[in-house]
């Protein structure tokens, strides 16, 4: 049975980009909506403050990974779900769906990064230490995001749930990273970020755990 | 005895007099700052210990509907809900007034402000998630996942952040002793536990009232 999950969430795994290949247009748009957005930013900001920068870039962030992690349910027809609760399990059904988003919020971090160096400045002392945060963030916003998708995606007002569920609880993650930001947009010793990069590790593994655990009775239709 | 009458409602109502009494006409130490505002600790700080009892047991109740689906686990953990969301409020708006009259703002953006907001958004979230169900089963079960999840993410938000923080003005962060320390003298302990106790279990009368009617609504 084991090994069988193992199994199930790598072809589930390899269905979700597969999928996603297939409709490029979908992550065309995730990823449009990044750039366009950071040049709105970038229209009306021009050059700005380092802090500012950093909030600009967590609020862009934010917005596009809900968006993003909104669909791995909600763009599920009725059925579909029916279909993976009678061939796949839950666990391996989430794994994937995880590690598929965690994935696409790197790309959009990235993404994101680039673009506004390149418009708005990159006033980011260490850049290294500033990807690594987010990274680690990304976690955490995948699994809060999957499993607020799999519980909106029941519901009747799917979007303005997906946004009034997800935000309140990503903020203990945003609130880390963004302390993160600030310690390598300053370039400060690295040293003194590992207490916060400890928290928001720990943070992550509880929001991923308590995801793992709760997913298998969400999906019961 | 008098039906449905227990001994933690005599108990709610003995120790929230004494409260009351000693809170207002107990004697005080005189600090600077603080003066008076001082017995706010037995209003104000107790609703924070309540809110997170009564959200704690919310959540229980949502572990025990999963593993047990008992429509009357759902209300209980509802109504604890809403409990909790009160308390909060009461927290935060005591809060803000005690806030007003030592720091000089009724919002003064420090982390425990911030985080006992978020606090109340994630409650109302899934009040209104509630009510987005038709189906009564689905409800019970969706909102029971929404409300472990919850509460699993208000831990790291309430006791991990403020503490990382290093402009809090709260007692006990950012470099400013905790009330332990000198302030709260044995006086005001003996006032001060009791009135913890007293609120929390005020609280669960005010849910055991609702989740009473509520049974009664039960198809």
């Amino acid at each position: 049975m084991k090994s069988n999950a193992l199994k199930q969430f790598l072809a589930l795994l390899r269905h979700e980009f597969t999928a996603e290949w297939r409709q490029r247009n979908a992550l065309g748009g995730v990823l449009l909506y990044v750039v366009s957005t950071v040049f709105v930013a970038y229209l009306t900001f021009k050059r700005v403050e380092p802090l500012t920068w950093i909030a600009l870039y967590w609020i862009i962030l934010l917005f596009a990974s809900v968006n993003a992690v909104a669909k791995s349910f909600i763009q599920y027809a009725p059925g579909r779900m029916l279909y993976y609760y009678l061939v796949a399990d839950p666990l391996a059904l989430l794994a994937a769906k995880l590690v598929y988003n965690i994935v696409l919020l790197w790309t959009i971090q990235l993404l994101a990064f680039g673009v506004m160096s390149l418009l708005v400045g990159q006033p980011v002392q260490d850049p290294l230490m500033f990807l690594l945060s987010g990274g680690l963030a990304a976690i955490g916003f995948a699994a809060s995001g999957t499993l607020v998708s799999a519980i909106s995606h029941k519901a009747t007002n799917q979007s303005t749930l997906m946004a009034i569920l997800s935000f309140p609880v990503l903020l203990p993650v945003l609130t880390l990273v963004i302390k993160l930001s600030k310690n390598a947009l300053d370039g400060l010793d690295r040293s003194v970020s590992y207490d916060e990069l400890l928290s928001l590790s720990a943070v992550d593994a509880l929001v991923v755990g308590v995801a793992l655990l709760l997913f298998p009775y969400l999906w019961k239709e | 005895m008098i039906k449905g009458l227990h001994w933690y409602k005599i108990a709610a109502i003995l120790l929230l007099l004494v409260t009351s009494w000693f809170g207002l006409m107990g004697d005080v130490p005189r600090l600077v700052v603080l003066n008076e505002t001082i017995r706010n600790l037995y209003f104000h700080v107790p609703m924070w210990f309540g809110m997170v009892v009564i959200l704690g047991a919310s959540a229980v109740h949502s572990i025990k509907y999963l593993s047990k689906p008992d429509p009357v686990s759902d209300i209980k953990a509802e109504e604890m809900a809403k409990t909790g969301l009160l308390f909060g409020i009461l927290g935060l708006v005591t809060g803000a007034i005690w806030a007003q009259f030592t720091w000089g703002e009724w919002w003064s953006s420090d982390p425990k402000q911030n985080t006992s907001a978020i606090a109340l958004l994630i409650y109302l979230a899934y009040l209104v998630l509630r009510g987005s169900f038709r189906e009564e089963q689905q409800r019970a079960r969706v909102a029971a996942v929404y409300n472990i999840f919850a509460f699993a993410s208000l831990i790291p938000l309430l006791f991990i952040l403020p503490r990382l923080a290093e402009d809090s003005l709260h007692p006990g962060n950012g470099g400013n002793p905790g009330f332990g320390g000198y302030d709260l003298d044995a006086n005001m302990r003996m006032v001060f536990y009791p009135a913890v106790l007293g609120w929390i279990l005020l609280g669960f009368w005010i849910t055991e009232l609702r989740v009473r009617l509520k049974k009664i609504q039960l198809p």
